[in-house]
């Protein structure tokens, strides 16, 4: 077995693994990314669509592209990365911190480490966990996986499509699908509205004259041994028109119904897991409650804009280097969720420095106001023109913010 | 001609037992599978259980079987390569006048001899189970009742029979057979014809079709469908034990089922099917499910699922039928074999032997049968030190490739030269795509693995065989 | 009358189209000017970012077979967005070309693209 020892591992060599390990690179601390596939880049390099990276570098590029930018520095630095390397287990062993990893090359690995950064990422909610009964023939894959055989394999999956979900990686995939000759019939939308965004809507659907079926619920999905059709029901009234029901004839079915982020490790290594998230509890460094374990990206929450990820990656990896040099918050507030706030992360504060809060709203509404109280004052407040639940709001609250708090103070963000 | 002593028609973990079984004897035995590979029909959809043998009255040759049967699973599980353990059984009642139902079960099982078998004051049945709904009253323990992995179990059997020479025949679809002298000449679908001095029926949902075939019995195998949940490893809702309910006159209940790979089944339900070929699973019969199970384990919660699925029972009356047929010559009828007929299938084996042997097949033994099998080290039981040196010797032990279930790419070769090469059966041998993201993220990489193994094109690349291919163009 | 969906910003305001006789086109249900201009050039000259993938060959002209770490797929996309009524026509051209690895990232596999200013370049390097 191969013993190695690091300041930091990496779990994940994603956009937000890359971003940590940069970081904790630039501060001089010897890491080592952790990588399943044969490449870094995670899940971008097979969203070969455009988008990426509008706020990062003000530019609108691909997922490959916004990808291999950053591989390109982590080459640059020297920053060591195993590849097609499985992290097994995170565990403490007399007091060290201890994560094994298996790869074909290396065999097992013993890496000791004084602080992780967990960046995992997400996976895709399935057709068992959203219980479509039925037959299960062939011909039913999430959208994650139909683009990865499209773009990369080189293989379609389907001819005659119908797409269970409006987010934005089912609108893409009606793009794609049908820019590689296949028919998409149809998406199909539980809710009243789009969970995409409405660039998505405009020019992967109305381009192609796609229908979209808001308030429809997908009720079973036929077929012996490859798919036959779906029954689809509309919803009324929060009811079921199981008579108004009505059936598409398809030969494959993409879901693209959420995703999870992947804690299968930080659950096993006794990490406190958050139910509104189903990532990782954090604390104002983005550190878990196993200490010296940080959690960045898709592990941590699920994003929509990659260019989050990163700033919320290059801060957990800087907040890591700065756990590894000693710093420790001398003190921290708690936040809580107020009206119509889904979550927010982290859920401490540190009155000493700046922090970046991420937040979902639980509504769509127009010109709404974000509103930070400190023991029930309102400190900040700030109009915004939109909110959906799809979108996620960031927050900045420096120590001037909460200057009049105390040690039991509380912060709570609310949408009024 | 191909021309043999025995062919067995199905290749379920009845027609797999009895293949191993006379593997035993200088013979030469042909096992016909009509899908694309074995334990494709009710053998891979159902419950997975070695009964604790008190559900069914000694008068019955179920009952029989089944306890000649689950006796022999230890011997099994040394010799071939499946997993499986004695977990224990709990028949739970949850009211009072239920208790009287326990009672008689417990009876039957004395009687039965089942060993260690217990009637159980609510306080012991939380002791055994504490996942158990705390209202539950008393009940029943058979310590030796157990589960396994019933694909896996079949594989094994069947990777046994062809070591010691058994012809395994897949995609063979008995059509037709006639008597030609000593002989039964049987036709496939796709028209092949071999020969056989003796034919067994263990053809499952088809059994009647293939009796008919054979000019033998005349009776009609009813497809009854059981419908399961499968809960993530990771639910708090899993007991350690079975756990039954109290049986109704149809069937047996609806159990919560702790695999023996670390899930958690829910099921089956009892209700009539289309026809043999309805594995669809309903809402209605799905909620019922949740609803039932949540009686005797309240924290199993409809955000564990993962998956669900069905199967199909062959029923047929209310017990085995297992018996030289009286109609047709040289022609051994295993038909009807619900529940308990996993438990029982070993004991089948033995019994249809035996059965061969008065219909004047000679028996010789075969001084070099080997019980053993390979057993294959999975990378999911490995320790560190062990995955590294199953690394060492093979780097493909390194190559994670479905991480929700640790299943790793030397695993997925030996799927594959095995001969499982379809997405399900890959799946039933190493568990890959089982787990959480059910084949999310390994779908692909097994398709190159396929393709590199076999020399596959994407066409060819299936989920289980006929019209079920994965894939519909290349770019 | 047209009816148009602004993608301009998250607001995704619904605006309305006219067109009168003399080609004056008027806006409405636009909250900023961008909504207007964003009108403009859906009506009259509809464009977008093209990005597909091309057959990957390699250095010997064959293809990654199942046992290369290569993939099939080459990512492109087009320099600039690309007039969409003529998009199945760019694909079709796409669908015949083969990049041969190894590839570096922003090299031209199409130029001048169906004769306008856009180039289509590879977005990925691979095997580099």
């Amino acid at each position: 077995m191969k013993q190695l020892t690091f300041d930091a591992v990496v779990v994940g060599g994603g956009a937000a693994g890359m971003s940590a390990a940069l970081e904790l690179d630039a501060r001089g601390h010897s890491v080592l990314i952790l990588e399943r596939e044969d490449t870094l880049g995670g899940i971008l390099m097979q969203c070969i669509h455009n988008g990426f990276g509008l706020i990062e570098f003000n530019e609108e590029l691909t997922g490959p592209e916004f990808a291999q930018r950053f591989e390109e520095k982590v080459s640059a630095r020297n920053i060591q990365a195993s590849l097609r390397t499985t992290v097994l287990d995170i565990r403490e062993e007399e007091g060290r911190r201890v994560v094994y990893a298996v790869s074909p090359s290396q065999g097992m690995m013993r890496i000791e480490a004084r602080a992780v950064v967990l960046a995992m990422g997400c996976r895709e909610r399935n057709r068992g966990n959203i219980r479509i009964p039925g037959t299960r023939p062939a011909g039913i894959y999430t959208a994650g996986l139909a683009q990865r055989l499209v773009n990369i394999e080189g293989y379609i999956p389907g001819k005659d499509v119908v797409i269970i979900g409006s987010g934005d990686i089912g609108l893409i995939m009606a793009r794609r699908m049908t820019w590689s000759g296949c028919k998409v019939h149809a998406v199909i939308e539980i809710l009243p509205y789009p969970s995409g965004l409405t660039r998505n809507i405009v020019q992967c659907l109305n381009d192609f004259g796609i229908p979209l079926y808001l308030s429809h619920l997908v009720t079973d999905i036929y077929g012996k041994d490859r798919v036959e059709g779906i029954e689809v029901t509309p919803i009324e009234s929060g009811a079921l028109m199981h008579e108004k029901a009505f059936k598409i004839a398809c030969d494959t079915v993409l879901l693209s119904v959420g995703l999870v982020p992947e804690n299968e490790l930080s659950r096993n290594a006794g990490i406190e897991i958050q139910p509104t998230t189903n990532g990782p509890w954090v604390d104002s460094m983005l550190m878990t409650s196993l200490p010296g374990v940080f959690a960045c990206g898709n592990v941590l929450h699920v994003h929509d804009l990659v260019d989050y990820v990163v700033e919320e990656a290059q801060r957990a990896g800087a907040n890591a280097a700065a756990w590894l040099s000693g710093y420790r918050p001398s003190r921290e507030i708690r936040i809580k969720t107020g009206s119509n706030i889904r979550y927010v992360l982290p859920a401490r504060l540190n009155p000493e420095r700046e922090n970046r809060l991420y937040m979902r709203s639980l509504v769509v509404k127009n010109d709404v106001r974000l509103e930070v109280r400190l023991d029930g004052n309102v400190v900040r407040s700030r109009k915004l023109a939109h909110v959906q639940p799809s979108e996620m709001l960031s927050l900045t609250l420096g120590p001037e913010d909460v200057a009049a708090a105390g040690r039991d103070s509380v912060v709570e963000i609310a949408l009024v | 001609m191909e021309q043999y002593d025995v062919a067995i028609i199905g290749a379920g973990v009845c027609g797999a037992n009895i293949a191993r079984k006379l593997s035993q004897y200088e013979l030469d035995v042909a096992l016909l599978e009509k899908e694309i590979d074995v334990s494709l029909g009710t053998s891979k959809a159902n419950s997975g259980i070695v009964h604790g043998g008190f559900h069914d009255h000694i008068s019955t040759l179920k009952a029989r079987l089944e306890l000649q049967g689950a006796l022999m699973f230890d011997r099994l599980h040394e010799e071939l390569d499946f997993p499986f353990e004695r977990c224990g059984i709990l028949v739970a009642a949850l009211h009072e006048d239920e208790m009287r139902a326990i009672e008689q079960l417990y009876l039957q099982g004395v009687e039965n001899g089942v060993i260690g078998i217990e009637m159980c004051s609510r306080e012991r049945m939380i002791e055994l189970e504490p996942k158990l709904n705390p209202d539950v009253v008393g009940g029943l323990y058979a310590p030796s009742g157990g589960i396994l992995e019933p694909y896996r179990f079949v594989f094994s059997l069947v990777e046994s029979a062809r070591k010691n020479g058994v012809q395994v025949k897949i995609e063979f679809e008995v059509a037709q057979a006639e008597r030609d002298g000593e002989f039964w000449q049987i036709q496939s679908k796709a028209g092949e014809t071999i020969r056989a001095r003796y034919v067994v029926n263990s053809a499952g949902l088809h059994a009647d079709t293939i009796s008919a075939a054979f000019g033998a019995e005349r009776f009609t195998i009813a497809p009854r469908k059981g419908e399961y949940y499968l809960l993530d490893r990771t639910t708090k809702a899993k007991p350690s034990r079975v756990i039954f309910p109290v049986p109704t006159e149809v069937s047996k209940g609806i159990l919560v089922i702790p695999t023996v790979e670390g899930t958690v089944l829910i099921g089956p339900t009892a209700s009539p099917a289309q026809d043999k070929e309805d594995f669809a699973t309903t809402r209605d019969q799905l909620e019922h499910i949740l609803h039932s199970a949540r009686m005797m384990v309240p924290s199993i919660s409809e955000n564990d699922v993962i998956t669900s699925f069905a199967g199909l029972r062959a029923s047929y009356g209310n017990d085995f039928y297992i018996a030289n047929s009286e109609k047709a010559p040289a022609f051994v009828q295993v038909a009807g074999i619900q529940s308990p007929g996993l438990t029982a299938s070993p004991a089948i084996g033995e019994y249809v032997k035996d059965l061969l042997k008065k219909a004047g097949l000679r028996l010789v033994e075969k001084p070099s049968w080997d019980p053993y099998v390979h057993k294959v080290p999975r990378a999911r039981d490995a320790d560190p030190y062990t995955l590294d040196t199953l690394v060492a010797q093979d780097p493909a032990y390194g190559d994670i490739v479905c991480r929700c279930e640790r299943v790793s790419e030397a695993e997925i070769v030996k799927a594959i030269r095995a001969g499982h090469t379809t997405l399900d059966g890959i799946k039933y041998y190493t568990r890959a795509q089982m787990g959480r993201c059910q084949g999310g993220f390994c779908t692909y990489k097994i398709i190159r693995i396929l393709m590199r193994e076999t020399g596959m094109s994407w066409d060819q690349i299936t989920k289980h065989g006929g019209n079920s291919a994965i894939l519909k163009g290349s770019l | 009358m047209q009816e148009l969906i602004c993608i301009t910003c998250p607001m995704g305001c619904h605006l309305s189209v006219d067109i009168d006789a003399q080609g004056e086109m008027k806006v409405t249900g636009n909250r900023c000017v961008r909504g207007e201009q964003y009108a403009r050039e859906e009506i009259f000259n509809p464009r977008r970012v093209v990005t597909f993938t091309c057959t990957a060959v390699l250095p010997d002209g064959s293809l990654p077979g199942p046992s290369s770490n290569l993939p099939r797929r080459v990512p492109v996309r087009t320099t600039a967005a690309f007039p969409k009524e003529r998009i199945p026509e760019l694909l079709d051209v796409l669908r015949g070309i083969t990049v041969r690895l190894p590839v570096a990232r922003g090299s031209v596999v199409l130029e001048r693209a169906l004769g306008m200013e856009v180039n289509v370049v590879v977005s990925r390097s691979i095997g580099a």
